[in-house]
């Protein structure tokens, strides 16, 4: 009991991650302002963000439902630990012992992004009712190709649904990205964590011009604080899951540690000139990205890994 | 300066509140997060929303229509918050001083923490407002 609290609070789960996450998130505000010429936010801004919404004052709106809003955004950060810490485990090489956790961690990424929906829904906000049913959209959108992704990485690793496995296979006979139906499902689950991270071009249910920041329009003090940190948790976590996925996880023993945080860069650096190089889309355009192109190639990635490609 | 100053100066996200400006203010507000001057590098960034906001740029004279809709924005940010009047309507009420529906200068409405006046005030004298504030104490 004690040691799952320990994965849960300290070494994988909120601690850890919160930080790593957070200076991820330094990383990506930072290559954004170098991209536009711009000298860019100090190292530690992420924390600063985070503490300061913590002494803020927390506003409930008078016309909303006061639990529901207050506790929604606790859930999202239980939910993203709990990912992160079932995603990391195994990644970080420590055996979780827990055969079918891939069905799982599938389930639990999903519960930031449906927290949010509920906590936008009960602030009585018009705009973030917008938000929420633009998020809930997105999540019908992209969930389909990312798991018929996880279909052809299950039938890659000989019919295996534990991360442990699926990462034991790929130290033997070489990571899933280096074939062709790898290549594939590596782009496009690369687009659906960029709209599973809300990062543009799909951040359309925050759309911060247009919608004045969507699902959490109405959140402040603590309760946003909450979010930033599942925020910055799931850069870590999502990012984490496509390279246990395709790329051997990231092993923490001697020179792998530099092999693990060059990879986890290079998957945010993507995420990050994806997100600098193109413009919002509208949902009409998400849903058709996803449901025609990203479904048909995703496709073609199980047809392929199954006639072993 | 306490941490919890400390703290709060290093990460301001701004608000900005048209109350009835010439738009000139506006535009050199958004100069300030443009390349040449990035106030990124300071940790301030534009929010959508009002309840995000550490502090509220306020431009334009108050007319009296907008004067309820300025006290309603300043309600519902969640304190601590900063009001920066910016440009010389909110400072003083510039050349509308004396217009039929002016509703006052912006400190008779809403404490008021930090002046740039000018019209426009320049990229630059925002900035150095900001960072005046940032020194303060």
């Amino acid at each position: 009991m004690g040691r799952e609290i320990f994965y849960f609070l300290i070494f994988p789960g909120i601690l850890f991650s919160g930080i790593i996450g957070g200076l991820l998130s330094w990383f990506d505000r930072k290559i954004t302002a170098r991209i536009q010429f711009r000298q860019g936010p100090p190292l530690l801004q992420p924390f600063y963000d985070f503490f300061k919404l913590l002494i803020k004052e927390t506003i409930v709106p008078s016309k909303g439902s006061r639990f529901t809003f207050l506790v929604a955004p606790i859930l999202a950060l239980f939910g993203a630990a709990t990912a992160a810490v079932l995603i990391l485990l195994p990644a970080l090489g420590i055996n979780s012992g827990f055969n079918g956790d891939i069905i799982v961690i599938i389930y639990i990424l999903n519960i930031p992004s449906i927290t949010y929906i509920i906590g936008a829904l009960a602030s009585g906000n018009p705009l973030a009712a917008v938000g929420a049913s633009r998020e809930m959209k997105l999540i019908l959108s992209y969930e389909v190709p990312f798991l018929l992704v996880l279909t052809s990485i299950v039938i890659k690793s000989g019919m295996s649904i534990s991360v442990s496995d699926i990462i034991s296979v790929q130290i033997q006979d070489g990571a899933f990205l280096g074939s062709i139906s790898g290549i594939i499902g590596f782009i496009v689950s690369i687009l659906c964590i960029q709209a599973k991270l809300g990062l543009i071009p799909f951040d359309i249910a925050e759309a911060e011009g247009e919608i004045c920041d969507g699902v959490v329009i109405e959140y402040s003090g603590t309760p946003l604080a909450l979010i930033k940190l599942t925020k910055y948790i799931m850069l870590l976590a999502v990012p984490s899951f496509v390279l246990t996925l395709f790329w051997k996880g990231l092993a923490l023993q001697g020179i792998n540690i530099l092999w693990a945080v060059l990879k986890i860069l290079f998957v945010v650096l993507l995420l990050t000139l994806i997100r600098n190089t193109n413009p919002r889309v509208k949902i009409n355009q998400a849903m058709k990205f996803f449901w025609v192109w990203m479904n048909l190639f995703a496709i073609i990635t199980v047809v392929l890994s199954i006639l072993g490609l | 300066m306490s941490l919890k100053e400390k703290i709060f100066k290093k990460s301001l996200w701004l608000f900005h509140l048209s109350a009835g400006s010439c738009n000139n203010c506006d535009i050199e507000i958004l100069d300030c997060l443009t390349p040449r001057f990035d106030v990124e590098r300071f940790g301030m960034k534009l929010v959508g929303s009002p309840r995000h906001a550490d502090v509220i740029l306020v431009t334009g004279i108050v007319t009296k229509k907008t004067k309820p809709r300025v006290l309603e924005v300043y309600n519902q940010a969640a304190k601590p918050v900063v009001v920066v009047a910016v440009g010389a309507c909110p400072c003083t009420g510039g050349i509308f001083a004396e217009g039929y529906n002016f509703a006052g200068p912006l400190d008779k409405v809403i404490p008021v923490d930090v002046y740039i006046p000018g019209c426009p005030p320049k990229p630059e004298a925002i900035l150095a407002g900001i960072v005046k504030f940032l020194n303060k104490k």
